[in-house]
């Protein structure tokens, strides 16, 4: 029983195609990693995923509902959430306000209780302004929630979108190079935090460059190589694949990986 | 109340803050002790700020733009004036239907047109203000044109009636006041940080499941209705409506208002309002240059404030915070 099923995704962009007839099974509770050199579709394959751009061809399944080409607004009303690969914060807020944005999704708040103070409006606040605080504390941004998040150092900031995406309680976290431009500390730290997102029944799906990252987390691990899926498996198996050395570990990455 | 104490809580301990409610509140006691012409500068600026205040959620804390919410304004002004002067309707009943035709234009005009962004949504907005004052214009038989409607009844329940300058200045500050606490209520709910979360990022929004056009949408129509509340009130105030009162000029004047008050934030539409309002006839005494006066006057606050005269006490902090 898989998560999010993908069956022969499509993506063309004019004469060159994106993403070329991809199927891959996404199961709950785990950790998967799709990589891939510069240029091989993985992003495309996000944002088809996530309702962003449609598929040329194919058909995207989460959660036992078909949710492909939806608006993305409702697919992550199903419990799929994305982060960007730029991050995409609203930075002219508050650390703790893009928190309790997240919360969106499961709060119910409209114009009567911005207006009135009603009492179970007031108690959702309450209770929003403490989940925000406790995830800020889960991912060691509990100082920064008062600071603007167009200030916070990078590393952070990358920190404060995974954080304002589990306040969406996501059944299914895609994170898009999570790591990109973190320095090894923050990537260990990172690691450790997606363990433990997992470990708390929240299945990831992410795109990575960092090959150690992909290495250590990853349950499990499918290469795209010019929009084509060309292995998966686990993280070893992944590794010792023959194509996957030609495509993609046979450059300087397989030096340190 | 919560939101007057988080005012007062911010405004304590900052004295630019403090001089700047001080200000507005020795002015408006000036003008109520003594009367006279100043008065009915006030009771201009504090419709303004109702209409202001609703610009303020579409534009400030939703990031959209609207050049023609003069329109709204114009729909429930002409609804209160043809009603009470022409049929005998009671004021709040007329209002009512006003703000359900101008809410219900709203959201038709809103649906199509809140699908464009950036300068594209500004034209269309623009076109819909146009098109408003076209139809005061031509429809004679009910607007009375260019010539306008005169005799409005001023503002009122019953027997009861708001008659003098001062009862009517303490109607419109309650009205005003009223305006900034609702948005500030706004502001801080789940409603109004989807609205700044549209302003931050669209895409972002989305991935966190934010319906952005029905959020924009709602936000046009909550600012319509503030627009409406600010047309309905002006015409019951002066007394009279004609296309010019919310022409043009009704626009450029309430965007001065929210620029130079500061965009975005909860207070910033009272205070540029107070003093776009009172700056012309501060002027005065330079006579022959007094435009030019009020030009320079805007253009440094733009400059030493960019935005507005409710982030100065932010500056001032800032400021004490380097210096300690």
């Amino acid at each position: 029983m898989s998560l999010l099923r993908i069956e022969g995704l499509t993506r063309r962009f004019g004469g060159l195609v994106a993403v070329d007839n991809v199927t891959l099974d996404i199961p709950p509770q785990r950790l998967s990693a799709v990589i891939g050199p510069n240029g091989a579709g993985k992003t495309t394959l996000f944002n088809m995923i996530s309702g962003f751009i449609p598929p040329s061809a194919g058909t995207v399944h989460f959660d036992g509902h078909e949710i492909t080409a939806q608006p993305p607004e409702s697919i992550a009303r199903r419990g799929l959430i994305r982060t960007f690969q730029l991050v995409q914060l609203f930075e002219g807020l508050t650390v703790l306000e893009n928190v309790k944005i997240g919360c969106h999704l499961h709060t119910r708040g409209g114009l009567l209780a911005a207006l009135m103070p009603l009492a179970w409006a007031q108690a959702e606040e309450v209770a929003v302004e403490a989940e925000a605080h406790r995830l800020l504390e889960e991912t060691g941004l509990a100082d920064q929630a008062a600071t603007s998040a167009a200030v916070l150092p990078y590393g952070q900031k990358r920190l404060l979108e995974i954080t304002r995406a589990l306040a969406a309680r996501p059944k299914l976290l895609l994170l898009d190079e999570p790591a990109a431009g973190l320095n090894r500390q923050e990537t260990d730290a990172l690691a450790a935090l997606l363990r433990r997102i997992v470990a708390n029944g929240t299945a990831i799906l992410l795109i990575e460059h960092d090959m150690q990252l992909v290495m250590n987390v990853a349950d499990q691990v499918a290469v795209l190589d010019f929009g084509r899926l060309i292995a998966q498996g686990r993280p070893e198996e992944v590794r010792r694949n023959p194509d996957v050395i030609a495509a993609y570990l046979g450059s300087q990455e397989a030096a340190r990986a | 109340m919560n939101s007057l104490i988080t005012i007062w809580a911010k405004a304590r301990g900052n004295p630019i803050a403090l001089l700047l409610w001080g200000l507005a509140a020795a002015l408006v006691l000036y003008s109520f002790v003594t009367g006279g012409y100043f008065i009915a500068v006030l009771h201009f600026a504090f419709i303004y700020t109702v209409l202001v205040t609703g610009l303020n959620v579409f534009m400030g804390f939703t990031g959209q733009v609207s050049f023609g919410h003069n329109a709204f304004a114009a729909i429930s002004g002409y609804t209160s004036a043809v009603l009470t002067a022409t049929y005998g309707w009671e004021p709040l009943p007329a209002g009512l239907v006003g703000l359900a035709g101008a809410l219900t234009c709203a959201l038709v005009v809103g649906y199509p047109v809140l699908r464009l962004r950036g300068h594209y949504l500004a034209m269309a907005t623009l076109a819909i203000g146009l098109i408003a004052y076209e139809v005061a214009v031509q429809w004679d038989s009910v607007t009375k044109g260019y010539m306008g409607i005169s005799g409005v009844p001023p503002l009122g329940v019953g027997s009861f009636t708001v008659v003098s300058d001062r009862g009517l200045l303490v109607f419109l500050l309650i009205a005003a006041v009223l305006a900034l606490l609702s948005a500030a209520g706004i502001r801080r709910s789940r409603l109004g940080r989807a609205f700044v979360a549209v302003a931050g990022s669209e895409d972002a929004a989305r991935a966190l499941g934010i319906d952005v056009a029905r959020y924009k949408l709602i936000a046009f129509t909550i600012s319509a209705a503030y627009a409406a509340i600010a047309g309905s009130l002006f015409v019951h105030a002066v007394g009279f409506v004609s296309p010019e009162v919310f022409g043009l000029a009704m626009v450029v004047l309430s965007f001065t208002m929210l620029y130079v008050g500061g965009i975005g934030t909860v207070a910033g539409p009272m205070l540029g309002a107070i003093i776009i309002s009172a700056l012309p006839e501060s002027f005065r005494t330079f006579k022959d240059y007094q435009d030019l006066a009020y030009g320079a006057a805007l253009i440094a606050i733009l400059i030493y404030a960019p935005r507005g005269l409710a982030s100065l006490p932010e500056l001032w902090a800032k400021w004490r915070g380097k210096d300690a």
